[in-house]
């Protein structure tokens, strides 16, 4: 059977434009997490993790970036800067271009209320554009599927590299705070006073984040760099309980991690840490604490980076993978900011300070609005 | 490795419901989309309350799989995958839920602008818990779906799947719903057989 193997990857967020810059900030313990004073999104000061105003601009070399929204921007910047990384041509025929978001250019909507440009918020004719950007003619692929839908969109792009379809793929995320998301989560009560907690005992809800992801895939050998990460297999599972509450077991997600380490052929005491969803919601990290423990994974140290990053939506799978990725090859298990009392019932091993460790295999998982889950091993 | 067959289709558009190229139920064009929703809804269930807090992207599908599942399905739970498409995502849902941000922003239908939603919404109903993905594209991309159903029966991922369209912007909708399975008596799986034309 053929592998796929990831080429090159890009993290772009307030903690930086390179995956280094990012992997170092959160090596330091730097969270992109901020008191934003911004009347646009809300009439009170609220936590979030955003990019600082022209902090976008400053990276634009030649090109103008006055055509393209923030969301598109932190697209086309996030693949530009992986691209640089890998001799692939994506024009060849043989490239999936994959977009994985949730709200894509929803801004858009609160730039222009009473008229809107509809065309232009449909998520494919943003991708549409965003290909066009790299002279990529084919169509692009949109994957949409809530919070879990940046790891799907690898798990999408290692599918359709198997299935033969394609040789390499292209796959990239982001999503932007607007007002629209925030005033959702909001209405939910389900924002954080401070910035958010996953897993703790005082955890009070969910920070928001933007930001975007990038990795490029191939099967071919001659495009493999040296150490790179094999990416394993996947699962996806949905809890039909409730659409906007996460099941009362962790079954469900149980269920994607257990498919996802027995079809990558490792068992639970491979995998050297867990990078969770932990978004710091009562329900959530509680709902984590289950599946861990139904998935035999009480032992192995367990992380969230939404205390960086904030939840990036659409993004989150990326750039959470990507984190994951550069740990697993340089042996640490990042620690999980914020968290200082476990707060979930079963006793689950979240990393609270940085630690070496020999190891060749990390779970990534999601969970989203809908119900949905999926869980994937990266190895080296 | 069997081949994957579409063993029964719904679909729903200009106010028309087909199952497996038969038309079952017509309503009245000059209904709007929300009165046909209520009198399908009538028509095939009547027995689900949950249905009246959907959006309209949500009680569509929902309907076709109400209509397409006739009999339950006899696969575990875990074995049952979605895959779905449409172009506008959950457009006309946002749109609707923006309008009450200023005033008092509604979770109730905040919950419902994410285009995968209509996937929980079967899921809960059908009790299905397998794979799940939701692509946009502006027309039914029936390729990306063929291949990656099929990659999903390849790897033993799903024993089942429901794929097609779902899509609603406004007025306008259409939904095309598959029941795919392995070595069943069926059409083959291919993009003229997927895309439904000729109705």
């Amino acid at each position: 059977m053929k592998s796929v193997y990831v080429v090159a990857d890009n993290i772009l967020s307030p903690l930086g434009r390179t995956t280094e810059e990012n992997f170092s900030n959160v090596s330091r313990g730097q969270s992109g997490i901020q008191l934003q004073d911004n009347k646009a999104l809300y009439t009170q000061p609220f936590y979030a993790a955003m990019l600082q105003p022209g902090q976008l601009e400053g990276y634009w070399n030649e090109d103008s970036p006055d055509n393209y929204t923030k969301f598109e921007q932190l697209l086309i910047l996030s693949v530009q800067t992986a691209l640089d990384r890998t001799e692939i041509d994506i024009t060849d025929g043989r490239t999936a271009f994959i977009v994985s978001t949730t709200k894509g250019n929803i801004e858009l909507l609160e730039q222009h209320p009473s008229d809107a440009p509809l065309q232009e918020m449909e998520l494919f004719h943003t991708a549409k554009k965003i290909a066009a950007y790299f002279d990529y003619k084919e169509d692009p692929i949109v994957v949409s599927n809530a919070c879990i839908s940046g790891l799907l969109a690898i798990l999408t792009a290692r599918r359709l590299i198997l299935s033969g379809r394609y040789d390499h793929a292209v796959v990239t995320g982001a999503d932007v705070v607007t007002q629209f998301v925030l005033s959702g989560f909001q209405s939910f009560q389900a924002v954080s006073s401070e910035p958010c907690r996953p897993f703790d005992a005082a955890r009070k809800g969910v920070t928001l984040g933007e930001g975007a992801g990038t990795v490029i895939l191939t099967c071919k050998e001659a495009y493999i760099p040296a150490n790179a990460i094999l990416v394993g297999a996947g699962a996806v599972s949905n809890d039909a309980n409730h659409i906007s509450g996460p099941s009362r077991t962790g079954a469900e997600l149980s269920q994607a991690m257990v498919s996802a380490m027995k079809n990558s052929m490792v068992s639970s005491t491979d995998i050297g840490f867990v990078s969770a969803h932990g978004t710091a919601t009562l329900y959530n990290d509680e709902m984590e604490s289950k599946a861990l423990q139904l998935a035999g994974l009480l032992d192995t140290p367990v992380n969230s980076l939404k205390s960086y990053y904030g939840h990036t939506l659409g993004a989150a799978g990326l750039i959470e993978a990507i984190i994951g990725m550069h740990a697993l090859q340089q042996n640490v298990v990042i620690p999980t900011l914020g968290f200082e009392t476990l707060g979930v019932s079963e006793p689950v091993k979240v990393s609270s300070e940085m630690m070496q460790k020999e190891m060749k295999h990390f779970l990534k998982t999601v969970s989203g609005f809908g119900g949905c889950n999926a869980a994937m091993v990266f190895s080296k | 490795m069997g081949e994957v067959s579409i063993t029964a289709s719904c679909v729903i558009r200009q106010h028309r419901i087909y199952r497996n190229g038969e038309l079952l139920w017509e309503a009245s064009q000059d209904l709007n989309l929300q009165d046909f929703l209520r009198a399908a809804y009538d028509r095939f269930s009547g027995q689900y309350p949950k249905f009246h807090k959907m959006d309209h992207l949500c009680k569509l599908g929902w309907l076709a799989a109400e209509v397409l599942l006739k009999e339950p399905l006899d696969y575990p739970p875990a074995e049952v995958g979605l895959i779905l498409a449409n172009k506008s995502a959950s457009l006309d849902t946002d749109l609707r839920y923006y309008d009450t941000v200023k005033e008092f922003p509604s979770p109730a239908l905040f919950v419902y602008t994410l285009p995968n939603i209509v996937m929980g919404e079967i899921s809960i109903r059908h009790g299905f818990k397998g794979e799940n993905a939701f692509f946009t594209s502006d027309h039914f991309d029936t390729e990306l779906v063929m291949s990656y159903v099929q990659q999903l029966f390849d790897e033993n991922a799903v024993g089942a799947a429901l794929c097609g369209w779902v899509e609603v912007m406004n007025e306008q909708y259409e939904v095309i719903l598959h029941l795919v399975e392995k070595e069943k008596q069926g059409l083959p799986m291919n993009a003229e057989n997927l895309q439904i034309n000729k109705l």
